[in-house]
């Protein structure tokens, strides 16, 4: 590891995408991510590499697709409205198993909405944001140091499986600096045969192509997508337990709040509450073996997020419905303290929830 | 004595295109210049959204599939990952001048090292004949029933105009193959687009107007005289940019 | 400083806000604490509000945002009136008088009162009103070697600007040593 230092969250995505031998980035402006094409700006031509400002986020997205086509690690990052414009091409990518990273640094919504840090596009990475049966890999850091180990793992994960990975960051961690070693991650070589890389009169073309004409082959292709997805489920599920040994109540709750969610456990222990937190690291695929053995040894969960309430329904699903889960939330760009965190600890605490 | 021969850039895949239209001219023009340049190993095509979207089936090189209008984008992406491919998309008119407009105009500003071949034939012609952003004023089509009302719709776009005044382009011209004239121009100006690419001019364009008689309603000798009658006179061929004709003349 | 020092930093944009949070992030750095910073952002890039939390911790940083701070710097009369009431008990507050004419109305909290644009007018600092007041805290809070000032300086102004880093220096030092 080299000497830590102290870099916003987007800078550090971006050296660590450098690292990772990612040498092409095509973007837009947007808050609170614009650090990230900025620091691209600055230090891609100096890597021999490409950075190019498009002229809409559908270009960029569009662009990141034919880079992706050559077999070259690619990405792009957003914000939230952003992210909306580049739905199309993240389908097309998934259409295509096309690797390539995605960049959501969350801002506050629907609409142009706001500017301050939110966690309200989980619907849209996960759910389907675009048109199709697709999945990304959604990868949720909750530290500077994080938003760089996850941007490799994410061009690795992205690699190995021909599909997006996204990251979903919020404004907070985008923003805010800590001290972050990022060092050169091993080369992890993927061959791509499937590149488009010229014939060279040597083979049959490679197409690279989402259209299906005939409804049975798009439905093979479709199935077949899904093993690999299966894959993912069973080999790729990240998150972070804290203090679950003994929990009884089990907050859930991924990136910036889970720190403020760490705070509040800290503060409900010293009042005899046992509370413990599960991390999701991955959002999809989402951890939910570990909750559902959860379930079986707490009295209740809650959810704690920036929204009106979305990872929730993955929570109660997860758990199939044998416990209580609350929400704990805030929304448009408000941030709860670890205080308000607490309350709706003591206060589920005291309507207990079902007996473990 | 070989009197003809299919170019070796296309496959051996029969083209789905209807009886008379003209993309079947302007694939083997492009397949031709890919042979001629003897760069077939090295090219990488974009097939737009439209009636061309399986042209990744017929020319027989690397070739991606693009989102409707995002050909430019995608083909932006594939040369700036490696310059050292010949890339082309090969777009309709819905998709170049109304939903792609913008990928369009920015990837000639940028004078992005590509060649786009473009079909205009007024009509969106795989949806079933719908009003294109070329579609002439007056002319019925499924969505203009009553003609196109430029008071209520506007005006057709002209492509190799509006990029006229784009600094980025380098090369424009617009060409027809209704006769074997014109073909033989089209040819020409086809090969210089992609010649261009290779030596490294920048943006080259070449419009191609193209006739669709299954949707004009027409068959297709009367298609080719629908073209001459009413489409010339709006879109008039020849160069409307060649940097490497100042380049030239200095 | 031992345990966790929650800071917050407010004024107006343009007043090195931001920055001198950054030289308390990475002094903290410097001296083996955990930390963190987290600026306020928004569209006014000049003249527009602008707060800072640094947390500098022997433990790991939970939430990075700073709602009750125990140590305040502010540099305009907006951001007292803002956080005044924020700052947990026994708290202190350090206080730009030159711009803040009125007194903290808190008795519960330790108010130090240092004119510190007044300051950089006088002693040509310009702008480095911030380090003044920045100085002044890392005094009164206490904790810190002054060797780690230098490091500190060494890392976040850029070596090619050698006479910023020498003016920055004497900034925090006039601040340092202001007797109130």
């Amino acid at each position: 590891m080299t000497e830590p230092v102290l870099m916003k969250g987007n800078e550090a995505i971006a050296e660590a995408a450098i690292l990772a031998g990612c040498r092409h980035y095509l973007g837009y402006p947007i808050t609170p991510q614009t650090e990230i094409a900025a620091y691209m700006a600055k230090r891609m031509p100096k890597v021999d590499g490409v950075f190019l400002q498009a002229e809409s986020e559908i270009a960029a997205i569009n662009m990141v697709i034919g880079v992706a086509s050559t077999g070259r690690r690619v990405m792009t990052s957003s914000s939230s409205p952003g992210v909306s414009l580049k739905s199309e091409g993240i389908s097309y990518l998934a259409g295509c198993d096309l690797p390539a990273l995605i960049v959501n640094v969350q801002r506050g919504g629907p609409g142009l909405g706001g500017i301050q840090p939110s966690q309200s596009d989980y619907f849209q990475a996960l759910k389907g944001g675009s048109h199709g049966d697709y999945r990304n890999i959604v990868l949720a850091p909750a530290s500077v140091q994080e938003m760089a180990a996850l941007t490799v793992k994410g061009f690795d994960l992205a690699d190995k499986y021909r599909m997006v990975a996204m990251i979903l960051a919020d404004g907070t961690l985008g923003q805010m600096m800590e001290p972050v070693s990022i060092s050169e991650p091993e080369a992890a070589s993927t061959e791509k045969p499937w590149a488009l890389t010229g014939t060279d009169c040597k083979r049959a073309p490679n197409i690279v192509n989402s259209l299906y004409l005939e409804p049975d082959a798009l439905e093979r292709t479709n199935i077949e997508r899904f093993k690999k997805y299966a894959l993912v489920e069973e080999n790729e599920v990240m998150y972070e337990e804290y203090l679950m040994d003994d929990a009884e109540l089990c907050l859930v709750s991924f990136g910036i709040t889970s720190r403020i969610a760490k705070n509040a456990i800290v503060a409900a222990r010293e009042m005899g509450i046992k509370a413990g937190m599960i991390r999701p690291i991955t959002l999809w695929p989402f951890p939910k073996t570990a909750l559902l053995a959860a379930a079986d040894q707490c009295r209740a969960f809650i959810s704690v997020e920036l929204n009106m309430g979305q990872m929730i329904e993955d929570v109660e699903l997860a758990i199939r419905c044998k416990k209580p889960v609350f929400l704990c939330n805030r929304t448009g760009g408000m941030i709860p303290t670890p205080e308000d965190v607490l309350a709706k600890i003591k206060e589920v605490n005291k309507i207990g929830g079902a007996q473990a | 004595m070989i009197v003809f021969q299919k170019p070796k850039s296309l496959t051996d895949v029969t083209l789905h295109y209807c009886p008379g239209c003209t993309h079947g001219i302007i694939h083997r023009l492009v397949a031709e210049a890919i042979d001629e340049l003897g760069i077939q190993g090295k090219t990488i095509g974009v097939a737009p959204v439209g009636c061309a979207v399986r042209a990744y089936d017929y020319f027989d090189v690397d070739m991606a599939q693009a989102a409707h209008g995002r050909a430019p984008a995608v083909a932006t992406g594939i040369k700036r990952a490696d310059p050292s491919k010949i890339v082309f998309t090969y777009q309709g008119d819905g998709d170049l001048a109304a939903i792609g407009t913008a990928e369009t105009v920015h990837s000639a500003a940028r004078r992005e090292n590509i060649t786009v071949i473009f079909v205009n034939n007024a009509i969106y012609g795989m949806t079933g004949g719908q009003m294109a952003p070329t579609t002439l004023p007056g002319q019925i089509t499924q969505t203009s029933p009553y003609g196109r009302d430029v008071a209520a719709v506007g005006y057709p776009m002209k492509v190799c105009e509006l990029l006229q005044n784009v600094d980025g382009a380098a090369y424009l011209e617009r060409v027809a193959v209704n006769n074997v004239k014109n073909v033989k121009a089209a040819k020409k100006a086809i090969l210089k687009a992609f010649k261009n690419q290779v030596d490294g001019v920048g943006f080259s364009l070449i419009e191609v107007v193209s006739t669709c008689p299954t949707n004009w309603g027409l068959s297709p000798v009367k298609a080719l005289g629908w073209l001459e009658e009413n489409m010339l006179p709006y879109y008039p061929l020849g160069v409307y940019k060649d940097i490497t004709a100042k380049e030239e003349s200095k | 400083m031992k345990g966790t020092n929650n800071i917050l930093l407010a004024g107006f944009g343009g007043q090195g806000i931001l920055f001198a949070g950054k030289f308390l992030a990475y002094m903290g750095l410097l001296s083996g604490k955990n930390v963190s910073w987290l600026p306020s952002y928004g569209p006014e890039m000049r003249g527009g509000t602008a707060n800072c939390s640094v947390i500098i911790s022997d433990d790991p940083v939970g939430s990075p945002i700073v709602s009750r701070p125990d140590t305040l710097i502010v540099m305009n009369l907006p951001s007292l009136d803002k956080y005044e009431d924020a700052v947990v008990p026994g708290g202190k507050i350090f206080v730009d008088s030159t711009l803040i004419t009125r007194k903290v109305r808190r008795t519960d909290v330790e108010v130090h009162y240092i004119p510190s644009t007044k300051l950089a007018d006088e002693n040509e600092m310009g702008t480095l009103a911030n380090m003044i007041i920045t100085g002044k805290m890392v005094k009164e809070v206490g904790g810190f070697e002054l060797g780690d000032i230098d490091k500190t300086i060494d890392k976040i102004v850029s070596a090619r600007r050698e006479n910023l880093k020498t003016i920055n220096r004497k900034a925090i030092d006039l601040g340092f040593s202001y007797a109130e």
